[in-house]
């Protein structure tokens, strides 16, 4: 599912200036677990999270993961957005719950990762 | 070739915490190592790294980056590990309040080192630190 989609499915916000729109991801996780994201073999993953703080960047920088959707209106801090900027990674910000979500973009054809 | 790479954590900083994995995956990213080992060498660090910020009072990373591997060492002080085989347990996890809040405590961090890692050894002296040390092979 390309970025774009996730954007006009979750009514989201794009905040990073990368903005690779057609950027496609294969599969999604839902978590909250940093040290859980970390386990993750698969690439090409959208993360969708009620977390929003600098680690969450990090984790993604680390784990390869292209995009992260933060839930229920939670916003990225400037240092988030400038670290992610850096590293290529795109953050969407939604007003749904991580349930919400996830429910849609699942129903949407995005693949959960288990 | 072999480049060393050394970078001090302090405890309780976790908005630094994963600037040496960082810096570590740029260099290895000039290196033309392959993706897949590049990400298991990161995310070992940065579990490390998160574990002496989140467990210790202060502590330093190590890495000797050669041609076909990547030594790591990370040592700290700080209260030491009593138990390594039951730290090593998938959920075991000692972490506060707020190092659970940040989205860390869930206990796998150490069992994620070695499922990341070629070789893993662990050493701690109760009240004085521990000192984690890995090895990767690339791929
Ligand atoms: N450097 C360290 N100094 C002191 N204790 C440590 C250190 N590293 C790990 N431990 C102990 O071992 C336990 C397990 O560590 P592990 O990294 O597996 O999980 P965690 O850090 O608690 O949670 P997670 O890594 O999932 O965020 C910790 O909760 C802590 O009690
Ligand atoms: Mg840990």
């Amino acid at each position: 599912m390309k970025v774009d989609e996730i954007l006009k499915h979750a009514d989201a916000q794009l905040i990073t200036t990368v903005s690779d729109r057609c950027r496609n991801l294969d599969m999604a996780f839902s978590s909250d677990l940093m040290s859980d994201v970390l386990t993750l073999d698969e690439e090409n993953i959208l993360l969708i999270t009620g977390l929003s703080n600098l680690q969450l960047v990090r984790t993604a920088e680390m784990a390869d993961i292209q995009a992260v959707l933060i839930a229920r209106g939670k916003r990225a801090t400037p240092e988030m957005i400038e670290l992610a900027n850096e590293n290529g990674i795109v953050i969407m910000e939604t007003p749904y719950s991580i349930y919400k979500a996830s429910g849609i973009l699942f129903a949407k054809g995005l693949k959960a990762v288990y | 070739m072999s480049i060393e790479l050394v970078f001090h954590i302090a405890g309780g900083d976790f908005s630094n915490a994963g600037k040496a994995s960082s810096h570590i995956k740029k260099v290895l990213k000039q290196l033309n190592i392959d993706s897949k080992s590049i990400k298991r060498i990161v995310v070992a660090v940065y579990e490390a790294e998160v574990n002496v910020a989140a467990h210790a009072f202060s502590g330093q990373v190590t890495a000797q980056i050669t041609e076909h591997h990547i030594e790591v060492v990370v040592s700290d002080q700080g209260p030491g590990i009593e138990n390594i085989e039951q730290a090593m347990q998938p959920g075991y996890s000692t972490a506060s309040k707020e190092v659970r809040e940040m989205g860390f405590g869930a206990g796998m961090g150490l069992s994620n080192i070695q499922k990341n890692t070629d070789e893993l050894s662990i050493e701690s002296r109760v009240g004085e630190g521990t000192i984690v040390t890995f090895r990767c092979n690339y791929l």
